[in-house]
């Protein structure tokens, strides 16, 4: 039995592994080589394409722009979801049954024909092609969730504590953030993880809240397709350079996110 | 845990709800606005009522890429559900394999979506791509920018690969969730492996494949990004899903009224289909607990 397990997760593994590995490998090709010659590894390996994107600033700014937003979400959705979740995991109050299906209900509007709207929203108020703009927006994905995961974290930590902190004299804030917050310190690592999936990844919202300034990674790939064809190379070492932040993130929450998932109510 | 009744508590709610409220109902007020008028500059518009309704609901083309929606997503979620189980089944379950696999697992789930679409595009072409490479020198003739069929499995594949892992993971927490004591009874009484998934199993993750499906179903149904990238929606129409048809109705024929009204109906297909699903699921559930507590 054992045995069949362990073939079955290396066979699932190496179907996860092969299309990256086959990005990996096209990154360190030339675009004569990709076209030319079939190999599976390269045969003339060469880090031109990777040179590309750093000497170039509107290319390695598409990153820092793409980080600075996320990161910013990953704050803004923390600060709300935090109270919001110890409301949900400590109190009854009208309309809390419905409030969450409410929140996962935003998640439900078709982008395409959203986009106008927003992107009218977000000039009105004078946010366009600001990093702030698409952080916001994406709170839409990331807030619901952190609502989540956070209230099963803080429902697993006994009440008590609460009561006995006010009477040892602490007040709230202080509570909440001397005591209350290194509990759930895990929490708090697997909500950024998920904050961090669905802001980095989404791409429709960034890209048509953005412009120059604050433009994304993923958008400024497009620009790898031009009129003479695709350059192929370049597509390859950008689309691997924006998995790495990914792997980085999901190595350091990687023992959190299985009891995340677990304590989350439905 | 009994929680204390306590309205103010909504303070503490409020600014997740403004929030959301700001990036959610405006622009879909916005969007109830242009679905009743017919507009065509910014000065003259034209209240036209259910008009654009009820021409979009006789239109072939929403029908058709509708179908395809459904299809598309039933067909991914009826591949994801028992695979990820699977997966999580089969997954170590201390150790370093257990980190390994977990950070393996979770590569597809931050890759960006277009560079999934990307990723795919190169893989599966026939002459630069490992996948479409092997399966045409298997002597199968396999193209996915030409064959229709090709097309839709290959979006289908690159959906597993994309969002499996997360069915497998969820499940994968479910599972650790549950205690030792379990297996150990389940052995004494000498359970078969099917026994011990069945009614030990099956049940613990319930909470969390409830989630898993909603989002998937969600996700799935809005597709717009990999498909784009990776055939682009084509060949023909035939990988064309409903984003991608309101896509090109709302910025490329500018028929705002039209797409604005079927994104509403959209919606609520969404809405509708999710809320079924969950209130059926706790109703269940509900009925289930009630029982119990009468037999004991």
């Amino acid at each position: 039995m054992s045995r069949r397990k362990n073939v079955g997760i290396w066979a699932y593994s190496v179907f996860v592994l092969l299309p990256v590995y086959w990005l990996i490998n096209m990154s360190f090709k030339s675009n004569e080589e990709i076209l030319g010659t079939f190999s599976l590894w390269p045969q003339h390996f060469t880090w031109a394409n990777y040179q590309v994107i750093f000497t170039d600033p509107s290319w390695y700014n598409g990153y820092f722009n793409s980080i600075y937003y996320v990161v910013l979400n990953s704050i803004i959705t923390l600060i709300v979801a935090l109270p919001a979740a110890y409301a949900f995991s400590r109190y009854k109050f009208v309309g809390d049954k419905h409030l969450f299906f409410w929140l996962l209900t935003n998640r439900m509007a078709p982008p395409a024909v959203f986009l106008l709207p927003f992107f009218q929203l977000y000039s009105s108020v004078g946010l366009f092609d600001t990093h702030i703009a698409v952080a916001l927006a994406h709170c839409l994905f990331s807030v619901p969730l952190a609502v989540w995961i956070l209230e099963g974290f803080m429902s697993s930590v006994p009440k008590e504590i609460d009561e006995t902190a006010y009477i040892d004299g602490y007040s709230f804030p202080r509570f909440f953030i001397r005591i209350f917050l290194p509990l759930i310190s895990s929490g708090i690592g697997v909500t950024v993880f998920f904050s961090f999936m669905f802001s980095w990844v989404e791409l429709l919202l960034a890209r048509t809240l953005t412009s120059v300034e604050a433009k994304p990674i993923a958008a400024i790939m497009t620009r790898t397709i031009g009129a003479s064809g695709v350059d192929w190379g370049v597509l390859a070492a950008a689309g691997v350079l924006t998995i790495i932040p990914g792997i980085l993130v999901i190595y350091f929450v990687r023992n959190h996110v299985a009891k995340g998932f677990a304590l989350g109510r439905v | 845990m009994n929680k204390t009744q306590n309205n103010k508590a909504w303070f503490l709610v409020l600014p997740v709800f403004l929030l959301v409220a700001f990036s959610a109902i405006i622009p879909l007020m916005t969007v109830v606005n242009y679905s009743v008028q017919d507009i065509f500059d910014q000065n003259s518009a034209y209240f036209v009522g259910v008009e654009w309704y009820r021409e979009v609901l006789q239109d072939p083309r929403l029908q058709d890429s509708l179908m395809r929606q459904f299809m598309y997503s039933g067909s991914v979620l009826a591949i994801e559900i028992p695979l990820g189980i699977a997966v999580a089944l089969m997954m170590p379950t201390r150790g370093a394999m257990a980190s390994l696999s977990l950070i393996v697992l979770a590569i597809p789930l931050l890759i960006p979506w277009n560079v999934v679409g990307t990723i795919w595009q190169i893989f599966a072409r026939a002459d630069i791509g490992l996948l479409g490479y092997v399966i045409n020198g298997m002597g199968i003739d396999y193209n996915y920018a030409n064959n229709p069929i090709d097309a839709w499995m290959t979006v289908v594949l690159m959906d597993v690969w994309h969002w499996t892992s997360l069915i497998a993971l969820l499940c994968y927490s479910g599972l650790r969730a549950i205690p030792d004591a379990y297996y150990q009874a389940a052995k004494i009484d000498r359970a078969s492996n099917w026994a011990i998934f069945k009614y030990i199993q099956l049940p613990k993750l319930k909470g969390v494949l409830i989630i898993g499906i909603l989002l998937r179903f969600m996700d799935s149904f809005m597709i717009y990004t990999e498909p784009f990238v990776l055939t682009g929606g084509g060949p023909g129409n035939s990988t064309t899903f409903l984003s991608q048809t309101l896509t090109k109705m709302a910025i490329g024929q500018f028929d705002i009224g039209p797409a604005a009204a079927f994104s509403i109906i959209y919606f609520l297909i969404v809405l509708l289909v999710s809320w079924l699903f969950f209130t059926t699921i706790s109703q269940l559930d509900k009925d289930k607990s009630k029982e119990m507590s009468h037999e004991s």
